[in-house]
């Protein structure tokens, strides 16, 4: 006596292999996005990618609008995230801008401002409030800051003559030689 | 009469005053049209928090912003692109329809589709394989047991008592 079994119909090899390579694939992209948010901030000794800031008017540099990382080759970039409603970036403001006059003239470091999500008339207030007079500009998009990857603000980075990032501080400077003793290491 | 005339006039003027007043208000964008388009971004800063609800600084300063840029008779759009151009695209809280965004638009659905048919698939070969099943057991003779038959007389028996 023979009995007919009914053959079992599986899902067909093709789409096994095909479910089985979307799934892969979307655990590697949520791996990377996931270990891209642990990376944690650009790293010194990292070579800079070239970007460019917009400055707001009044803050041009040698009439220029924007400026690119690259017009700054052979200087050291002090390169300073703020927000006018960081209270914390209130506590150093004057110690950068008392640094940056103190630089200016030399020629040999630039102060770079990249207004982190603000709102200009609010941005504009804070800079005048402390007397600010280098280079500032928002972070339009937060292209810059996604760049660094910051974690808030302030966070100031600082660059030297070749674009290779040498020093970073999250937080804000307590005084005036902490900024110098930093920049003195590319400029003695 | 004169002073008639002047009271009149007064009353005129006054009334116009209260009306131009009137409609200056009545230009100036409402809270709720501010939170309209607020509700539709999300804060940069503080994550996963819309910007109408939203209680830091920041936020009260973007909502400001969007009060202004309202009463500067920007439309709904144009304010989100400017949000969009300043902060980047994900203040949006609906991603813009582009890359990698895409995927949130596809996968649920897709998901939703494949586990639907999948479904589908189970429940046909479930029904089929019963059916055989049924099939085989009564070309084999097979009744329900003697023990469910009395139990079912006495069930239906009981329910006809009962009407």
């Amino acid at each position: 006596m023979t009995e007919n079994i009914p053959q079992k119909r599986g899902v067909p090899l093709w789409a096994q292999v095909s479910i089985w390579l979307f799934i892969v694939a979307l655990l590697v992209l949520i791996g990377v996005i996931l270990s891209k948010r642990q990376q944690g901030t650009v790293q010194p000794g990292d070579k800079i990618p070239d970007f460019r800031l917009p400055l707001f008017s009044g803050y041009e540099y040698e009439g220029q609008s924007e400026v690119k990382l690259s017009d700054f080759q052979g200087k050291v970039v002090v390169l300073n995230f703020w927000a006018s409603w960081c209270k914390p970036c209130e506590q150093e403001a004057a110690e950068l801008e008392e640094a940056w006059k103190f630089y200016e003239a030399s020629g040999d470091v630039v102060f770079l401002g990249a207004d982190y999500v603000d709102t200009e008339p609010e941005a504009r207030a804070y800079l005048k409030k402390f007397g600010i007079t280098f280079f500032n500009g928002p972070d339009m998009g937060t292209k810059i800051s996604q760049m660094f990857r910051i974690r808030g603000v302030p966070e100031t980075y600082f660059i030297d003559q070749s674009g290779v990032l040498y020093y970073v501080k999250v937080g804000p400077f307590t005084s005036v030689d902490e900024i110098k003793s930093i920049v003195a290491q590319k400029i003695p | 009469m004169k002073k008639t005339l002047q009271i009149l006039t007064l009353a005129l003027l006054l009334a116009g005053m209260i009306s131009s007043v009137a409609f200056a208000q009545d230009d100036a964008p409402t809270d709720d049209d501010v939170n309209a388009i607020a509700k539709q971004l999300y804060c940069p800063v503080c994550e996963n928090t819309p910007l109408d609800v939203c209680p830091t600084e920041a936020c009260r300063q973007w909502r400001e912003l969007i009060r202004t840029q309202l009463s500067q008779g920007m439309t709904e759009q144009q304010i989100k692109d400017y949000f969009v151009a300043n902060y980047g695209a994900r203040v949006l809280a609906e991603p813009p329809r582009s890359g990698l965004n895409w995927l949130v638009y596809i996968l649920p659905p897709a998901i939703i589709l494949l586990g639907a048919f999948f479904l589908f698939r189970s429940f046909r070969e479930w029904t089929k394989a019963s059916a055989t099943a049924s099939a085989a057991s009564a070309e084999r003779g097979e009744t329900s047991s003697p023990a469910k038959d009395d139990y079912v007389a006495r069930l239906e028996e009981e329910l006809k008592k009962r009407k």
